[in-house]
């Protein structure tokens, strides 16, 4: 089967004052339909970048991305995003967030009504039907994350980015918020991509680490297969020496063969 | 300010009798029990509580406003010509007992010369939003015409307001229109800057959603520019009103014609200094109303 996201020979160098910049070099990733891959590296590694790259926020400045065999020019709603930080409108509650998507993608050829359901469905997805009149300002960091997820899945991406998405979540919020993402990929079947620099988090989580070499000029080191069954229990888990083997081996990637670089440069 | 409106409005919640809630019954049937005497009850302590705050909140604006007062009177005395704090309330109340008379063009009412000053305020300041507003939008979006636009701004912005007048009266001919120009040319500068402000600090996030959403320059300009800079703009209406009121006195006194600026002239001449006096809580109370105004706008549409 032809993979559904393409990288070949990707690479990536900025303009900065200080001159040419090289971030990414050599990136060859080819992901399969349904697949969740998981980017983790260092910070600096320019796993964000590379997730930039899929998202088309930015031109790689070698190489080609394909998804489904088109090239990725500029950015889209077939490859939604959720960010870092929420990136909620605060002006607009939560239903207005998601609708602006929904409206934005389906508009053109469903009924009002029709959008009014797919925004509250994708609300209730998250189990934020409660809250969907509220102003980001007036929920939690985890709700507003979670709106956020509601919005990029609202749109049916056919690749779904996320960029550390539970980074700025308290441990306990983290781990609810994976459990119910790993409900929701295995229930839409998404092609999922997300970076993360939490190690616990991409061996629960995907079915495939990307491991990144320390920037300047990062790389894909090793990519690890995590073929843990579905569907996976954190609990479980903590008791599976399979589960172990794989956290060692990110660990070993990431703490004894690629230091965290000193903080001179 | 803020802590008289406070204790206005807890004095008000108070008389209204909204947190004074009935006395509990006592059952019919209750043995003759002592009765929770009413300050002891829930309400009775909220009451006894939100009086001893409002006086807590009352008390420095109350000494501040008797020692202004008391230092006014002392000046009266041993000052020749300027009227006391009672004299000029006395006359006060004699102005304003009759606003809206109307003997002349050189004879009119308080409340006329008040509404003629507001007038040109609004035109002038309105004008200035008119254009302002549009010009800090473009500023604040195209880096272009900002580094153009940059070194005019900062040459024009520090100028004295009255020194447009000469330009206004020549190029307009009239009175009326070179005040309103003057308005015009001292507000905008606020408005222009504190827009291109918000616009340049819109968040890279906000801009990724709409490129992300694919989102039509028409929404992106409703849903993300606009709410984004309602505040900036917004801060920079309330600079801009207040500039306006705090020239339009000067550009009256030089132009004559109705208005409040005239009028402290024309009562200078009179040599009534107790009109002048008035004059000045006029203009102080009308321009703190509209500042407040535009501060329940703004706080209307702030977010986060």
């Amino acid at each position: 089967m032809q993979s559904y996201v393409q990288i070949e020979n990707a690479g990536m160098v900025f303009n900065t004052k200080k001159g040419k910049f090289t971030a990414l070099t050599d990136i060859d990733l080819n992901v399969d339909q349904g697949e969740f891959i998981a980017l983790i590296g260092h910070s600096g590694c320019g796993k964000s970048t590379l997730l930039n790259l899929v998202a088309g926020l930015l031109d790689a400045t070698e190489g080609v991305l394909l998804l489904a065999n088109k090239e990725i020019k500029g950015p889209g709603p077939e490859r939604s995003v959720v960010f870092q930080n929420h990136s909620l409108l605060p002006w607009l509650t939560a239903f207005e967030n998601v609708y602006l998507a929904v409206e934005k993608v389906f508009g053109a050829s469903e009924s009002k009504a029709q959008l009014k359901a797919r925004t509250t469905a994708a609300l209730e997805l998250v189990g934020l039907t409660h809250a969907a009149t509220k102003l980001p300002g007036e929920i939690s960091g985890g709700m507003k994350q979670r709106v956020g997820i509601a919005r990029a899945l609202a749109m049916e991406p056919k690749v779904l980015l996320m960029d550390e998405p539970f980074g700025a979540l308290d441990a306990l919020t983290r781990a609810h918020l994976q459990d119910e993402l790993m409900k929701i990929v295995a229930a839409t079947q998404s092609t999922v991509i997300m970076v993360t620099h939490d190690v616990d988090e991409a061996v629960l989580l995907s079915d495939r680490i990307v491991m990144m070499t320390n920037g300047p000029a990062a790389t894909i080191g090793e990519v690890l297969s995590v073929d843990l069954p579905r569907p996976r229990d954190r609990l479980q888990l903590a008791h599976d020496p399979r589960y172990h083997a794989l956290r060692s081996k990110v660990l070993e990637f990431l703490y004894s063969r690629q230091m965290r670089p000193k903080e001179a440069a | 300010m803020s802590a008289v409106n406070a204790t206005t409005e807890n004095l008000n919640d108070i008389l209204s009798g909204e947190d004074i809630a009935p006395t509990p019954p006592v059952p019919a049937a209750a043995a003759p029990t002592r009765r929770t005497p009413y300050f002891e009850t829930e309400s009775g302590k909220r009451l006894v509580e939100g009086t001893l705050t409002l006086f807590r909140n009352a008390i420095p604006p109350l000494l501040g406003m008797l020692l202004f007062i008391g230092l006014w009177g002392l000046i009266s005395h041993s000052v020749k010509n300027i009227p006391g704090p009672l004299e000029t309330w006395h006359s006060a109340v004699e102005l304003f007992s009759d606003p809206f008379y109307n003997k002349g063009p050189n004879d009119q009412g308080i409340g006329w010369n008040i509404l003629n000053s507001l007038y040109r305020v609004g035109m002038g300041f309105g004008a200035a939003a008119v254009v302002g507003i549009p010009l800090g939008f473009m500023v604040g979006r195209f880096d272009f015409l900002n580094r153009m636009l940059s070194p005019i701004i900062s040459i024009l912005r520090p100028v004295s307001p009255l020194a447009w007048l000469p330009i206004g009266l020549l190029v307009l001919q009239k009175a009326e229109p070179a005040s309103i120009w003057v308005i015009f040319i001292s507000s905008i500068w606020p408005m222009v800057l504190n827009t291109a402000a918000g616009v340049q600090r819109i968040p890279q996030d906000y801009m990724n959603v709409a490129r992300v959403l694919n989102l039509s320059e028409f929404k992106v300009f409703t849903k993300i520019l606009f709410p984004a800079v309602l505040p900036y703009v917004l801060t920079g209406v309330r600079l801009s009103i207040g500039v306006a009121w705090l020239v339009i006195v000067a550009a009256e006194m030089l132009t004559g014609g109705v208005g409040i600026g005239f009028w402290v002239w024309d009562e200078w001449n009179n040599l009534n200094v107790a009109h002048i006096i008035i004059a000045i809580f006029i203009v102080g109370i009308v321009g703190l109303l509209l500042e407040q105004a535009l501060m329940l706008l703004a706080k209307r549409f702030s977010y986060e």
